[in-house]
C-alpha cells in the first residue's frame, strides 16, 4: 500500500459515502471515521488514526484501490473478468455460497473471497484458462496486480525457454498462423501455437491481450453470465444473408434439420472451434449436435460457417445418382480412411514409409494409378452421363 | 469517452489483407485521441457484428475502410451492426459525397456516428499523392510525370468508378502532374493500355484499393505488362511500350490513410483536430524512413 491509497481512502470516505469492497467497510460520521474488517473494528478515529488503522491492513486497502482506480468500471465486462482470473465471488454474494473451483460460465462456483486468502494466492499467481490460454496473474508491489499470458500447453514451461513479449500488439502475430504456417482465420480453432509468454502486463493489458487473440469473447461471456447473451440462430442468420451469400437462405427449404447438424458437426465441434455453439436451428429446434465445453459462447454461426454453407447449398442443389464402381475390399476401405485423415487434419502425420497406413502417399498414389483413368475419373466412370 | 472503430472486409483465405486497417489503427492509437481503437472485419474477427460491444465508450465513430460507397457501406456494415434506422438517403449523398449520420445501435447503449468510407474523402486525393511521392521516393514529384489512379469499376456499382474519377479530378486540378487519368481493370479506360493514355515518359500508377491482394499484385501488374507473371516480381519502374511506369501498389497501404480516417471521424464531430495534425507529419517521416 502507497500514500496514493491511502489519501484516495481518506477522499473517498465523507458523511455521505462511505467504502464497502470484499469485506472492507469505512464510514464516516460526526464522531469520526469507523473502520471494519471482517474480523475488525474500529470507531471514532480521526483521519490520522484512519491512516494509522490502514497502514496496518494494507491488503484490504490496496484491494479496494486496485479494483476502484486501476482496473476498469465495476460491472463492467472488463472488471468481471478481471475478477474472474482472480477466482473472486461477486462480493455481495454471502460467503456460504461459494463453492470452490471455478467455472467460467456461473458466477456461483468460485473460491472464498477473503482478501487476505486471497492476496496469499496471489503471492503464488492463480491461473485461469480461457480457450488455449492460461493467464496467470500475481501480486505486484503495494496490491497491484501484474499479468502473465502463455499457451495452456506451456504451463510447465521454463519461462526463459518462451519468447518474452511485453507489446500486445505481438499478440496479433501470436495469433495468425498456426505451427504448419498457416493463415488461422478463425480465431478459436485450437490451433494456437505455443512457446511465448506475454510478461508484466497490466490489467488493461491483459485484457488487450485475451481480446486480441479470442476477439469479443469477454463481452459475450459477460453478456451470458449477466443472462443477456442475444443469441442469434441459424434459420435467421441464413435469412439475414445477402449478395453472394443470400443463396444459403434456399438450402432450409424443406429439408428438415438434418443439414444444419452436419455443419455443426462439421464446423462447430472442439476439435474445430473452442467457442460453446449456443446458437440452435432456430427459437423452437435446438440442434443436438454437441456445442461443445468451450469457456465462451458462441452466439451466431461465424461468417467461416456462413461462406462454408454458400457452397454446401451450391453442392446440395445437386441430385444424387448411381455409380457402379469396381473396387477391392481394401480399396474402399482406403477411400474411407483417406477421407477420414483428411478430416481430421492428419495428412501430416502419415509417414512416408508407412505402407500399412491406407492415406500414405504411395499408396494413395497406387490407387489412383490403378483405378482413376486419364481425366481422373474413378475406376473410368464419367461424373455425367454425356 | 469516444470510441474509434475501423471496419473493413478482411479475408478468410490471404493473411496480409487486414495488415493496414491494423497499421493505421496503430498509428491512430498512438494519437491518444480516442480512448479506444478497434478493427472489426467481415471476414474476420471481432466482426462488425460484435465489436460494439467491446467497448466502454458511449460516442463511436465507424469508418468504413472501403473505397466507394456501395452495397458493404450501404448495406452490409449498417445491418451487421444493428443501425436499425439506418437509410441509405440518410447520408444524403450524390455517390461521393457521403459524410455521416449518427443513429443507435440495437445491441448496445451507445451513439454511433456512421462516416462515408476513407474512399470518397477530399484528403484521399492526398493519399494518392503521397502515394506518388512514396514510390518515386520524390517529396516533389509531379513535373515530366503522369499519374494513373487505378479502379476496379465494377458495372454493378457506379460509384466505385466514380470515386476514381472524382479523385483524378481533383488532382489534376492541383495541377502538379503533367496528365492525370483515371483507368478501370474491367470497363474503358482499361489499364490494360495505360501507356496510351500519357504522352509523358514517366508515370506513376497508384491503384485506388484498400489492401494489396490479387489485383494489386496479380492482376493489374500482370495487365499493364510490367511482368509476364506476377510470381516474377516486377522492377520499379518497369519500362513498358517506351515509358516507365512506377507501380505503388494499393493506396490504402500508405501510412497517410490513418489521417484519412480520422479527418472522417472530425467531420462526424469527434474532438481530433490535434490527432490530424500530427498524424499528418508523423505518416511523412514514416514514408520517408520507409522508402
Amino acid at each position: 500500500m502507497d500514500d496514493e491509497q491511502l489519501a484516495a481512502l481518506s477522499a473517498a470516505v465523507t458523511v455521505e459515502d462511505d467504502v464497502a469492497f470484499d469485506g472492507l467497510h469505512v464510514t464516516r460520521t460526526d464522531d469520526g471515521y469507523r473502520f471494519e474488517l471482517p474480523d475488525l473494528e474500529r470507531g471514532g478515529l480521526s483521519e490520522d488514526e484512519l491512516r494509522r488503522v490502514a497502514r496496518a491492513n494494507p491488503e484490504h486497502v490496496s484491494n479496494w484501490y486496485f479494483w476502484h482506480d486501476v482496473a476498469p468500471t465495476e460491472g463492467s465486462a472488463r472488471f468481471d473478468f478481471l475478477r474472474y482470473l482472480e477466482r473472486v465471488a461477486d462480493h455481495d454474494a454471502p460467503t456460504e455460497t461459494r463453492g470452490h473451483g471455478g467455472d467460467a460460465t456461473h458466477g456461483t462456483t468460485y473460491e472464498p473471497t477473503d482478501v487476505l486468502d486471497r492476496y496469499h494466492a496471489l503471492e503464488r499467481g492463480i491461473e485461469r484458462q480461457w480457450g488455449q490460454l492460461l493467464v496467470t496473474v500475481e501480486l505486484a508491489d503495494d496490491g497491484y496486480r501484474r499479468y502473465e499470458v502463455r499457451h495452456v500447453d506451456d504451463a510447465d514451461a521454463d519461462p526463459d525457454e518462451l519468447d518474452a513479449h511485453r507489446e500486445v500488439r505481438d499478440a496479433r502475430d501470436v495469433a495468425k498462423f498456426d505451427e504448419k504456417g498457416r493463415y488461422r482465420p478463425l480465431k478459436a480453432a485450437p490451433t494456437l501455437v505455443d512457446g511465448w509468454r506475454f510478461t508484466a502486463l497490466t490489467s488493461a493489458e491483459v485484457v488487450s491481450v485475451v481480446e486480441t487473440i479470442y476477439p469479443a469473447t469477454i463481452a459475450n461471456w459477460h453478456r451470458e453470465r449477466e443472462g443477456n447473451l442475444d443469441v442469434d440462430h441459424w434459420e435467421p442468420t441464413m435469412a439475414r444473408q445477402s449478395g453472394i451469400y443470400g443463396v444459403v437462405q434456399t438450402w432450409n427449404r424443406g429439408e428438415g434439420t438434418e443439414h444444419v447438424e452436419r455443419v455443426a458437426e462439421t464446423c462447430c465441434a472442439d476439435s474445430e472451434c473452442l467457442k460453446r455453439r449456443e446458437w440452435q436451428y432456430d427459437e423452437d429446434t435446438d440442434l443436438e449436435a454437441d456445442g461443445g465445453v468451450g469457456a465462451f459462447p458462441c452466439r451466431e454461426p461465424c461468417s467461416m460457417v456462413v461462406s462454408a454453407a454458400r457452397q454446401w447449398t451450391k453442392l446440395e442443389g445437386e441430385d444424387a445418382q448411381t455409380y457402379e464402381f469396381e473396387l477391392t475390399p481394401s480399396e474402399k476401405e482406403q477411400l474411407e480412411a483417406i477421407v477420414d485423415t483428411v478430416a481430421d487434419g492428419d495428412v501430416d502425420e502419415v509417414r512416408e514409409a508407412d505402407f500399412r497406413h491406407d492415406a500414405n502417399r504411395w499408396r494413395t498414389r497406387y490407387l489412383r494409378e490403378k483405378r482413376m483413368d486419364d481425366e481422373g475419373n474413378l475406376c473410368g466412370v464419367p461424373t455425367d452421363d454425356e | 469517452m469516444q470510441a474509434l472503430v475501423i471496419v473493413a472486409h478482411g479475408s478468410h483465405l490471404n493473411p496480409e489483407s487486414s495488415t493496414p486497417t491494423y497499421g493505421h489503427a496503430d498509428t491512430i492509437r498512438e494519437t491518444a485521441a480516442f480512448d479506444e481503437v478497434r478493427e472489426a472485419f467481415w471476414k474476420e474477427e471481432p466482426h462488425f457484428r460484435e465489436v460494439l460491444r467491446t467497448l466502454e465508450s458511449e460516442e463511436v465513430y465507424v469508418v468504413p475502410l472501403f473505397i466507394s460507397e456501395g452495397y458493404f457501406t450501404e448495406d452490409v456494415i449498417p445491418r451487421e451492426l444493428r443501425l436499425d434506422d439506418w437509410d441509405p438517403d440518410a447520408w444524403e449523398s450524390d455517390g461521393t459525397s457521403a459524410t455521416h449520420v449518427t443513429l443507435d445501435a440495437a445491441d448496445v447503449d451507445k451513439t454511433v456516428h456512421y462516416c462515408g468510407p476513407v474512399g470518397t474523402h477530399d484528403a484521399m486525393s492526398d493519399v494518392i499523392v503521397r502515394r506518388a511521392e512514396s514510390v518515386t521516393g520524390d517529396p516533389d514529384v509531379g513535373d515530366g510525370f503522369g499519374l494513373a489512379v487505378v479502379g476496379h469499376g465494377t458495372k454493378r456499382n457506379e460509384n466505385s468508378a466514380k470515386a476514381v474519377e472524382y479523385h483524378a479530378d481533383r488532382i489534376r486540378e492541383m495541377g502538379r502532374f503533367e496528365e492525370v487519368q483515371a483507368l478501370f481493370m474491367d470497363e474503358d479506360p482499361e489499364v490494360d493500355d495505360v501507356t496510351d493514355f500519357f504522352e509523358s515518359e514517366d508515370v506513376v500508377v497508384v491503384p485506388l484499393f484498400v489492401a494489396d491482394g490479387y489485383h494489386t499484385q496479380e492482376d493489374i501488374p500482370e495487365d499493364m505488362g510490367l511482368t509476364d507473371d506476377y510470381r516474377d516480381g516486377w522492377e520499379t519502374p518497369a519500362k513498358v511500350d517506351g515509358h516507365y511506369l512506377w507501380y505503388a501498389g494499393a493506396v490504402g497501404t500508405e501510412p497517410l490513410m490513418a489521417d484519412v480516417v480520422l479527418e472522417r471521424a472530425l467531420d462526424a464531430g469527434a474532438d481530433v483536430a490535434d490527432a490530424v495534425e500530427y498524424v499528418k507529419e508523423h505518416t511523412r517521416d514514416a514514408a520517408v524512413t520507409e522508402a
